[in-house]
C-alpha cells in the first residue's frame, strides 16, 4: 500500500471518528468547540518547525517562521481563549 | 539512537497526541468535562511539538525560536484581552491565521525541496512525488482562500465592511474562472513545469488566486450569514492542515486535520439547518438584502403595546418565565441586565429559563457563552427542541433583540419566505413581551406575525434601558 493510500485511509476514518465525537456535542459547547477545534488545526505547527529548520536566511527558512508564528497564534491564543470560555460555564449555586 | 528516535519514540509520540485529540474531543462533549478536555488537547498539541523537535535533532532553532515567541505573545494578548462579544471575530482570525499557516508550510517546502535544492532536476512530482506535489498545491489554495475568506468575514463580523452581502456583477464567472484557472496551475507546478522560474510563477499566480477567491467567496454573504461561513471556514483551516500532512506525508496532521475539517462541517449543517438554508443558497449569497423593509413596516393591524410599568405587572403575577435573548441582546450589552431581572423573578418564586435558538449569536453556541459569561448557570440554558413543547405551559415569554427566531409565520404561513424554519414556539405561552425599539423587521427582512397576535406585547424601546426599568419596576411591586 502505497503512502498517499494510507494516507487516504488515515483522513477519511479520522473524518468519521470526528463526525461521530461532534455530532454528540450540545449546542451549549459549540462555541468552545470551535475556537478548540481551531486550535487543533494550528497542528499545521508541527509542519511549520520541518520548514523552518535551517538558519540561513532563505525564502523556505523565512516562509518556515512566518508559518510557526501564524500556527503558534493559532495553538496558544485557541486553547487560551477556550479555556477562559470554559471556565465560566458553572452550576447552578443554589443547588 | 537517531533511529530509534526517529523510527520509534517520535511516531509513537505522534500516536499519542493523535488519541490525546480525539480524548480532547469528546472531553468536550460535556460541560463538566469540557475544560479537562480543553487541556488534554493543548497536551496533545505541546507533544507533537515535542516529538517534532526530537525528530528534527539539533538544528538551527533561530527561526523556530522567533516564530514561536512572536506567535505565543500574540495569540496569548489576543486570548485574554478579547471581548465575549467579540469572539466570533476572534474565531475569524485565528482560522486564517492557521489557514495561512498551512499554505506557508506548503510554499516552504516548495521552495526547500525545489526551488532551493542545488542542481535541481525534474518536474515538483519528479522530487517530491506526484501525491505530495499535488497536495502542496491543494494546501496552499485551501490555506490562502481561508486566510483571505477570513480576514473578510472578520471584517464584515466588526463593522469595517458592511454586513450587507456585496455583490459583484458577474461574480460567479470569475469565480469559477479562478478556481478552473487555479486548478490548471496546480497540475501544471506539480506535474508539467521543470524550469525554476516558471515553478515559482505558477506558485505566486495560484497564491494570488485563491486569495482573490477567498474574498469573491465571502463578500456576497450576509451579516446574519455568518455563523455558517466561520463554521465553514472552520472546516477549510482543518483541511488545510489535512492537505499540508499529505505533503509531509505526516498522519498527525492528516488525523487532526481531518477532526477539525469534520467538526466545521457538522456545526455548518446545524447552522444552515437552523436558518432553515441550504449550504449552496448561503454561499450564492445575497440574503438579508433590505429589500423586504419597505413592505414589512407599516402593515402591521392591532399590534398592543405596554410600558416598563404594565409589563411588571404581568411578570409580577407569572410563575413560570422563559428568557428568548437573541443578538440584539448582546449588542445592548444587557446580559448582566437580564441575568438581574432573573434572579429577582427567581427569588419571587417564579422558574426562569432561557431559550436559546442555534443562530441566537453570530456564531454557533455564542449566546451560550456570553450568558455564561453573565453567571447565568448552564443547566438554564435549554436548546430549542427542549424548550418548545415548555411554551405552553409557560406564563410569560420575554423576548429580547431577537425577531426572525420567534416569527409564526415560519410554521404557519406557507407563503413566508422563512416557512420551515425552525422557530421558537413563544406564541403558545400565556403571554409574551417583545422588547424592540420599532416594528421594524430582522434579518429575513419580512413581517412578524407575532406582533399582532392577542397575546403579545410590544415594549418599545432600547433593550438594556428597559430591562433595567423593569427591574426598577419589580423591585417597588415585590420588594428587594
Amino acid at each position: 500500500m502505497g503512502v498517499l493510500l494510507i494516507g487516504v485511509y488515515v483522513f477519511v476514518l479520522s473524518m468519521f471518528v470526528g463526525f461521530e465525537i461532534i455530532t454528540k456535542i450540545p449546542p451549549t459547547l459549540h462555541t468552545p468547540l470551535m475556537s478548540g477545534a481551531n486550535a487543533i488545526s494550528g497542528i499545521t505547527l508541527v509542519g511549520s518547525l520541518y520548514a523552518a529548520q535551517r538558519g540561513e536566511v532563505t525564502v523556505s527558512s523565512v516562509l518556515g517562521c512566518l508559518a510557526i508564528a501564524f500556527a503558534t497564534v493559532n495553538v496558544v491564543g485557541g486553547f487560551l481563549v477556550t479555556d477562559r470560555m470554559l471556565k465560566m460555564f458553572r452550576k447552578d449555586k443554589r443547588k | 539512537m537517531t533511529d530509534f528516535i526517529q523510527g520509534v519514540l517520535v511516531p509513537i509520540l505522534y500516536l499519542l497526541s493523535a488519541v490525546l485529540f480525539i480524548f480532547g474531543l469528546k472531553g468536550l462533549t460535556r460541560v463538566g468535562t469540557a475544560r479537562r478536555g480543553n487541556t488534554m488537547a493543548a497536551g496533545a498539541m505541546l507533544i507533537a511539538i515535542i516529538g517534532t523537535l526530537l525528530d528534527l535533532g539539533f538544528v538551527d532553532y533561530r527561526w523556530i525560536v522567533a516564530g514561536l515567541v512572536v506567535g505565543g505573545a500574540i495569540g496569548a494578548i489576543a486570548a485574554v484581552r478579547v471581548e465575549m462579544t467579540s469572539m466570533p471575530e476572534m474565531v475569524a482570525l485565528f482560522n486564517g491565521c492557521g489557514g495561512i499557516a498551512s499554505a506557508l508550510v506548503a510554499i516552504s517546502v516548495l521552495w526547500l525541496d525545489v526551488v532551493e535544492k542545488p542542481e535541481v532536476a525534474g518536474t515538483v512530482a519528479s522530487n517530491l512525488g506526484g501525491p505530495a506535489a499535488f497536495t502542496t498545491f491543494l494546501s496552499i489554495l485551501i490555506g490562502t482562500l481561508t486566510f483571505s475568506g477570513s480576514l473578510v468575514a472578520f471584517l464584515k463580523l466588526n463593522g469595517t465592511l458592511p454586513g450587507r452581502p456585496i455583490m459583484l456583477p458577474g461574480r460567479h464567472a470569475l469565480n469559477l474562472l479562478l478556481l478552473v484557472g487555479s486548478i490548471a496551475a496546480g497540475i501544471a507546478m506539480a506535474f508539467f513545469a521543470v524550469d525554476l522560474g516558471t515553478i515559482e510563477l505558477l506558485c505566486l499566480g495560484i497564491s494570488g488566486a485563491s486569495l482573490a477567491l477567498g474574498v469573491l467567496l465571502v463578500i456576497p454573504i450576509g451579516g446574519a450569514d455568518m455563523p455558517v461561513v466561520i463554521s465553514l471556514l472552520n472546516s477549510y483551516s482543518g483541511l488545510a492542515a489535512a492537505a499540508t500532512g499529505f505533503v509531509l506525508n505526516n498522519n498527525l496532521l492528516i488525523i487532526s486535520g481531518a477532526l477539525v475539517g469534520a467538526s466545521g462541517l457538522i456545526l455548518t449543517q446545524i447552522m444552515c439547518k437552523a436558518m432553515n438554508r441550504t449550504l449552496l443558497n448561503v454561499l450564492v449569497g445575497g440574503f438579508g438584502v433590505d429589500e423586504g423593509t419597505a413592505v414589512a413596516t407599516g402593515e402591521y393591524g392591532v399590534v398592543r403595546s405596554a410600558g416598563a410599568e404594565e409589563a411588571a405587572l404581568i411578570l409580577e403575577a407569572a410563575e413560570s418565565v422563559i428568557f428568548v435573548p437573541g443578538y440584539g441582546l448582546a449588542v445592548a450589552q444587557a446580559q448582566h441586565t437580564v441575568k438581574e431581572l432573573a434572579d429577582r423573578l427567581t427569588k419571587h418564586g417564579a422558574s426562569v429559563k432561557y431559550a436559546i435558538h442555534p443562530v441566537a449569536g453570530r456564531m454557533p453556541g455564542h449566546m451560550n457563552v456570553l450568558l455564561a459569561e453573565a453567571d447565568v448557570p448552564y443547566e438554564q440554558l435549554v436548546e430549542m427542541d427542549v424548550i418548545n413543547p415548555e411554551f405552553k405551559s409557560t406564563d410569560v415569554v420575554i423576548i429580547v433583540g431577537a425577531n426572525d427566531v420567534v416569527n409564526p409565520a415560519a410554521e404557519k404561513s406557507p407563503g413566508s419566505p422563512i416557512y420551515g424554519m425552525p422557530v421558537l414556539e413563544v406564541w403558545n405561552a400565556a403571554s409574551t413581551l417583545m422588547i424592540k425599539r420599532s416594528l421594524s423587521p430582522g434579518f429575513a427582512g419580512i413581517k412578524n406575525e407575532l406582533f399582532e397576535y392577542p397575546n403579545n406585547m410590544m415594549v418599545f424601546g432600547d433593550a438594556k434601558q428597559i430591562l433595567q426599568e423593569l427591574n426598577t419596576e419589580l423591585k417597588d411591586l415585590l420588594g428587594a
